[in-house]
C-alpha cells in the first residue's frame, strides 16, 4: 500500500499547498509515501520531500511537459501511480492539482474527492471534504479501487516528518500520446512582481473590501502592503465592481490565502470570504462596524475608517 | 459562427447563511434562495460574447429539477438562445453523473442537427465543489479541455483562452470543438434588460431525461461548522488606535525594520 502525492513547484522549492499535502498524505499512515513532481526537481524541492518523509520522488522530465498541459501532467501521474503501485492519489487543492486530478479520474473511470479535510477511515475510504465554498462539510465514501483526493489548502499544517525520508529520485518514462498535448499552454504572460503574485502563499495580506469607496482608494494599502512586505487581498465586491483585478480576490471564488496575518479593512467578512481567509493565523480588522462578521471573527479590531486608520498605522511604522 | 452550450446548475446562495434539511443531506435554500453559481454566470456571458459576434447561438443546459428552468432562463434573458433542461434530482447525481448526462444532451442535439463548438461549464459549483463535471465531459465527447479560464476568443476554428496560472496569465490555443470550464473575473456579468426577461419568458426550453443509472456522489451526510463565541480584542477607535495596532505588528514580527 502507497500514497502519492502531486508536488508542485513554486519559486525553487515545493509549493506551500504541495508540503501541506505531502504532512496531510503522510498522516493518513497508508504505507510508503511517494512524490512526483514535473520537470526536473530542484534541490530544494528534493530537501522539502525528505523533510516530508517522501521515499521516493518521481520525477518526470520529458521536454514535451515544460509547458503546462493538463492531460500531460495526468499521464505524469498516472505513471507515477503505476510505479508506486499506490492506492492513493493526493493533490494540492489548487487550480492546477485539481484540474490534473479531474483528467485523472476521467482517464481511469475512478471516483474523485475534492477538497478533502480530513480522511475518517481507509478502508472503505471515508472523507470530509468542504462544500458550499467551505462553509459546510461533507461526509463522503469513495469507492473506487485507487481513490483520487485533493486537500484543501491550509487543512492542515505542513509539519516535518519525525524520520526524513530518503526522496530517492527515480526517473519516470511518460508516454505521451498527442491527445495529451492539444490542450496545453502556448505562452505565458508574466505577472510584474509585487503585483500580488503569492498572493496564497504570502506571510502578510493586507485586504480591503468596499470601504476602499473605489479605485483609488487602495494607496494606503498597497503602501502597507509594501512595508509590511505582503501581499494585497480583495473581497469579490471590489473586483466585481473593476477595482482590482481578479487575482488579488480572496474567497470561496478567488485565493484561498493562509498567512501568519491577515488585516482586512473595509471588509464586512461574508461567508465567501471567510471561505478564503479562514486559515490566517492572526486577523486583525478595521471597520466601521463593529457588528461586522468580519470584526466578530477577527482576534484584533481597530473600529473606524480604514482611510483614516491606515495612513496613520503608516505614520506609526515610520 | 460559432454555437456554444453553456452547463448551468441551480445552487442555494452561497452568500446566505447554509440551513440543511431535516435530514442532513441537502442544503435548504427556500430561505437563502437559489441562483446560478458566479462562475457559470461568467460562463453564460462570455458564451454570449463568444457566440453574438459570429452569427452563433448559445444554449444554456441544467441538468436538475423542474425548478432548475429559473437558471435556464437567467441565462436566456441575458443572451442565450434557447435552453435545455435535462430533468433528473441533481442531489442523487455525482460529478460522473451529470457529465454523461450532458455529453448525452450533447448527442441529442446534434443527432438533431445541431453541434456545439465550445461547450463551457463552471470551474465548480458554488455548493458541491467537485472541480471535475466538465473534465469528464470532455473525455466522454473527446474533445480538449482547459479548466479555470477567464477569456475566451474564437477565430475560425481556434479558441484562444487565458487563464490564471501560478507564474502569470497561461494563454492556450484550442482546436474546435472543445471544452472550457470558466473561473469569474474575467468578463463583466451581464444583467438582464426587460426585454430580455420578456423573451427568456416565451423561450423554448426543450426537455430532455438521462437514460443512465446514477453512481451517485458518495453523500453520507452534511454538517455546518459551529462559529466559535467572538474572542475578538478592540484596540480601539480611529486613528488614535494606530499605535495599539502597530503595537500587534511589531509582536507577531511582522514589521521589518
Amino acid at each position: 500500500m502507497s500514497v502519492v502525492v502531486l508536488v508542485e513547484v513554486e519559486e525553487g522549492r515545493a509549493s506551500l499547498v504541495s508540503r501541506e499535502t505531502l504532512a496531510f498524505a503522510r498522516s493518513l499512515g497508508a504505507g510508503d509515501l511517494h512524490a512526483v513532481v514535473v520537470g526536473a526537481a530542484p534541490e530544494a524541492v528534493l530537501a522539502d520531500c525528505r523533510e516530508a518523509g517522501v521515499a521516493v520522488l518521481h520525477e518526470a522530465s520529458d521536454p514535451a511537459l515544460e509547458r503546462y498541459a493538463a492531460a500531460a501532467w495526468a499521464a505524469v501521474v498516472e505513471a507515477a501511480g503505476r510505479a508506486a503501485r499506490a492506492d492513493l492519489v493526493v493533490a494540492p487543492g489548487t487550480g492546477r492539482g485539481n484540474e490534473v486530478l479531474a483528467h485523472v479520474a476521467a482517464r481511469r473511470g475512478l471516483r474523485m474527492a475534492a477538497n478533502v479535510v480530513a480522511v475518517e477511515s481507509l478502508s472503505p475510504l471515508v472523507v470530509q471534504r468542504q462544500v458550499v465554498g467551505g462553509a459546510a462539510l461533507e461526509r463522503a465514501t469513495v469507492p473506487s479501487r485507487v481513490r483520487l483526493l485533493s486537500m484543501a489548502g491550509h487543512a492542515v499544517d505542513p509539519t516535518p516528518a519525525d524520520t526524513p525520508g530518503e526522496a530517492r529520485v527515480q526517473p519516470l518514462a511518460v508516454a505521451l500520446d498527442a491527445k495529451d498535448l492539444r490542450a496545453q499552454v502556448v505562452r505565458v504572460e508574466r505577472r510584474e512582481r509585487g503585483d500580488s503574485s503569492g498572493l496564497a502563499a504570502a506571510k502578510v495580506v493586507v485586504g480591503a473590501g468596499r470601504g476602499a469607496g473605489g479605485p483609488d482608494g487602495f494607496a494606503a494599502v498597497d503602501a502597507l502592503a509594501q512595508r509590511l512586505g505582503g501581499a494585497v487581498g480583495v473581497s469579490r465586491v471590489v473586483t466585481s465592481l473593476g477595482w482590482r483585478p481578479h487575482h488579488e480576490q480572496v474567497g470561496q471564488t478567488g485565493s484561498r490565502i493562509a498567512p501568519d496575518l491577515y488585516l482586512a479593512c473595509g471588509i464586512s467578512g461574508s461567508i465567501q470570504h471567510w471561505a478564503g481567509c479562514a486559515s490566517s493565523r492572526t486577523i486583525i480588522a478595521v471597520n466601521t462596524d463593529a457588528d461586522a462578521p468580519m470584526v466578530t471573527k477577527a482576534d484584533y479590531a481597530v473600529i473606524g475608517d480604514m482611510h483614516e486608520v491606515l495612513p496613520a498605522v503608516l505614520e506609526e511604522l515610520g | 459562427m460559432t454555437n456554444v452550450l453553456v452547463c448551468v446548475k441551480r445552487v442555494p446562495d452561497p452568500t446566505g447563511e447554509v440551513v440543511l434539511t431535516a435530514d442532513g443531506l441537502r442544503v435548504d435554500g427556500r430561505f437563502a434562495g437559489y441562483t446560478t453559481s458566479a462562475h457559470e454566470e461568467a460562463a453564460v456571458a462570455l458564451a454570449v460574447q463568444v457566440a453574438e459576434p459570429s452569427g452563433g447561438t448559445v444554449t444554456v443546459l441544467s441538468v436538475g429539477s423542474e425548478d432548475s428552468l429559473e437558471q435556464v432562463r437567467a441565462g436566456i434573458a441575458v443572451g442565450a438562445t434557447d435552453g435545455v433542461l435535462v430533468e433528473a434530482d441533481a442531489d442523487l447525481l455525482g460529478p460522473a453523473d451529470v457529465a454523461e448526462a450532458v455529453a448525452q444532451a450533447v448527442g441529442a442535439r446534434a443527432d438533431a442537427g445541431t453541434t456545439y463548438d465550445l461547450v463551457l461549464l463552471g470551474n465548480d459549483a458554488a455548493d458541491t465543489g467537485d472541480f471535475q463535471v466538465g473534465v469528464r465531459l470532455a473525455y466522454l465527447l473527446d474533445r480538449p479541455v482547459v479548466a479555470g479560464v477567464q477569456t475566451v476568443a474564437v477565430e475560425g476554428d481556434v479558441a484562444t483562452l487565458h487563464a490564471e496560472g501560478p507564474e502569470g496569465t497561461e494563454v492556450y490555443e484550442v482546436a474546435l470543438p472543445a471544452v472550457a470550464t470558466v473561473l469569474e473575473g474575467g468578463v463583466a456579468p451581464k444583467y438582464p434588460s426587460v426585454m430580455g426577461r420578456m423573451r427568456a419568458k416565451k423561450a423554448e426550453v426543450e426537455r430532455m431525461t438521462w437514460s443512465g443509472t446514477p453512481g451517485g456522489s458518495g453523500r453520507e451526510a452534511l454538517s455546518v461548522p459551529e462559529a466559535p463565541p467572538s474572542q475578538v480584542t478592540v484596540l480601539g477607535e480611529g486613528p488614535t488606535a494606530a499605535p495599539a495596532l502597530v503595537a500587534v505588528l511589531r509582536e507577531l514580527k511582522v514589521v521589518h525594520a
